[in-house]
């Protein structure tokens, strides 16, 4: 794919943020990912001439993060925490479920290129356990049934919407846009926090 | 009893806290009214005197932290925000910017004003789309306010998936456009940081507590907490409890009392080992449950109050499990950069996990031990340090388990008794 006319200006905004525009590569790797689904050879040569920096170096800077994908994930990224309080909790058990329920492995998508799976690490709600992502967006407390069904109501073109994030789960693509600094609007959709968020204010409300 | 004090957690019941409306209903945006007003170096005195220090784990004071930004040095001065929140256990700031992001913005000014600087970066992990949404929603909400732009910018920049990006050097080269490596230090970045130019970097949690401190005062910041811990943090609870949740509390809380708060360890079970800070901290037993949980207080029972990441573990847990797990993420996330941290972390995978399936010798412990000595302060940053937190100080209180693999020949756990739906059918 070709990157339009358009694409390029929101590029050369994204260069315009920093003081020096070597910063702007990751942002523009996240639009790349974007456009595309994956890092392109193409993407890497256009932000190169855009920063006016070898692909050699872009493609340093981009193998060196787990985020930024060598080939094309699913249309719906699906992170398993397999980090140990996780891991214990259930995570081991709703990643070994999905692997089978999908027929896929670690890093793999299923081949109608509707869900790809990934074990990942601690993602900062530990107090929500077991945590799954999809595009980056909250799953909080799944179960192996759980989980199950959110796969299965993404390979049905229905996703469930996350339980912390906008009402309806967003496109790989389209989290990565939010990823390089664009503003999609949904910002307002959502809890403003969970439970386990609340808890300690709730308890101090009771006056302890 | 230590009462609970929600100062930075205290409007996050409202479901518009995180908008500039319901941030403003609460005084909102006046403390950095307060701020432009005062000299930068008023500023920097109170925060000093308010005895804040830094949340993101090591605890420096953050007024001094300012203080050491040279002046009149014609140079260009940065804030870089560390919302890098990657920890295992860790789990403070990414509610708090998803419930009240404006917080964080106010603070920035605050401090840009005081370092005399006209930018800031908050560098947010990119593994939290909503996060990004919402902090990226508030700043432009804080432009077309005039809030920001007179002469103060604030930019989001979005990880991508590496927790090296949470060591403050690492993150100055990431935010710079390189694959994130720590630097070697000195020169530390109040000196040649961002553009190797004069530059603070801050935890979320601590540029977020600013505002009320300009509000209310240094003494008022100062009656809360304990002799060198002062005011009020998030203290996140998570694991084998009954309601796991963030508690915000006078530092100096111990772990007794946030549980009775939670409703205990799970029923019928009972506290085996936690950490008082993330993974990278030596975990704590049943022996630390009155503990203050303060800088001193931790450091003086032989671990690190870090994030304040209390990861609750019953007897069901296999400590092996978790400690080869944690290592693994070691491994997985060491940069490459020093030899003893990236080769060091590599071993260490291969003979836990022959420990963990019953396939080392009582020797592996040795072993494992002296690789921890090798690795223990001998790279640029804290990472492999940390790594071998979670190993020394397990070998420390659960040898016995350890041995217990080695005479079993596997591990004597099942893995689905410290599952949270065991017994649920799934």
């Amino acid at each position: 794919m070709a990157f339009s006319s358009e694409d390029l200006s929101i590029m050369d905004s994204i260069i315009k943020r920093y003081p020096r525009s070597r910063s702007a590569i990751m942002p523009l790797l996240h639009f790349v990912q974007s456009k595309a689904g994956y890092v392109t050879n193409e993407g890497i040569e256009v932000i190169a001439q855009l920063l006016d920096l070898e692909a050699a170096e872009v493609t340093a800077v981009s193998t060196f993060y787990t985020q930024y994908k060598p080939t094309p994930v699913g249309e719906y990224h699906v992170g398993v925490c397999t980090n140990t309080l996780c891991a214990i909790m259930g995570g081991d058990a709703i990643f070994a479920s999905l692997k089978d329920h999908l027929g896929i492995g670690n890093d793999e998508v299923t081949a109608d290129g509707k869900v790809s799976l990934e074990h990942i690490e601690c993602n900062a709600a530990c107090d929500y356990a077991p945590v799954v992502m999809a595009n980056w967006e909250f799953y909080d407390n799944q179960t192996v049934e759980s989980a199950k069904e959110l796969v299965d109501s993404m390979r049905a073109g229905n996703p469930k919407p996350p339980t912390r994030g906008p009402n309806r789960l967003v496109t790989y693509k389209e989290a990565s846009a939010v990823l390089a600094g664009l503003n999609d609007g949904l910002a307002h959709e959502g809890v403003q926090a969970g439970e386990p968020t609340l808890l300690g204010l709730k308890i101090s409300k009771e006056g302890k | 009893m230590t009462k609970l004090a929600p100062v930075l957690s205290a409007y996050w019941d409202e479901k518009d806290s995180f908008t500039l409306e319901g941030y403003k209903r609460h005084g909102g945006y006046k403390a950095s009214e307060k701020a432009l007003t005062m000299d930068p170096d008023a500023v920097i005195q109170l925060v000093k005197d308010s005895g804040l220090r830094g949340r993101g784990g090591a605890g420096f004071p953050t007024g001094m932290k300012w203080g050491f930004i040279p002046q009149g040095d014609n140079k260009d001065h940065y804030l870089v925000v560390n919302a890098d929140e990657s920890e295992p256990g860790t789990c403070k700031d990414t509610p708090l910017l998803m419930a009240n992001p404006h917080v964080l913005i106010e603070g920035c000014i605050i401090a840009c004003h005081a370092i005399r600087a006209k930018h800031a970066f908050i560098y947010i992990r990119g593994e939290i789309t909503h996060v990004a949404r919402r902090v990226n929603q508030a700043i432009a909400d804080a432009y077309a306010a005039g809030i920001l732009g007179n002469g103060i910018d604030v930019v989001l920049h979005v990880g991508a998936g590496a927790y090296i990006c949470g060591e403050e050097t690492a993150l100055l080269d990431s935010l710079e456009g390189f694959r994130g490596q720590p630097r070697l230090r000195p020169p530390f970045p109040a000196i040649a940081g961002l553009y190797a130019r004069p530059t603070v970097v801050n935890n979320v949690e601590s540029i977020a507590s600013v505002p009320a401190i300009v509000m209310n005062g240094a003494e008022w910041y100062q009656s809360m907490g304990t002799e060198k811990s002062k005011g009020t943090t998030l203290y996140s609870l998570s694991g084998h409890v009954v309601n796991p949740g963030q508690f915000e509390a006078p530092l100096g809380i111990t772990l007794r009392e946030i549980l009775d708060l939670a409703g205990g360890v799970r029923p019928g079970h009972k506290l085996k080992f936690w950490t008082p800070g993330g993974s990278s901290t030596p975990l704590f037993t049943d022996a630390h449950l009155d503990v203050p949980l303060d800088y001193e207080g931790v450091a003086a029972a032989g671990s690190m109050l870090g994030t304040k990441a209390l990861q609750i573990f019953d007897e069901t847990t296999c400590v092996v499990r978790a400690v080869l797990r944690w290592t693994e993420f070691y491994k997985h996330e060491s940069c490459g950069k020093c030899t003893p941290c990236r080769e060091g972390t590599w071993w260490l995978v291969q003979i836990l996990r022959d420990l963990e399936e019953g396939k080392g010798t009582e020797a592996d412990l040795a072993k494992l031990l002296d690789l921890c000595d090798n690795i223990m302060g001998r790279s640029f940053c804290a990472l492999g340090d940390g790594a071998t937190s979670p190993i020394t100080s397990s070998i420390k209180y659960f040898r016995e388990e350890y041995i217990a693999h080695v005479t079993n020949g596997s591990c004597p756990f099942d893995p689905v008794a410290s599952t949270l739906f065991v017994g649920a059918g799934a």
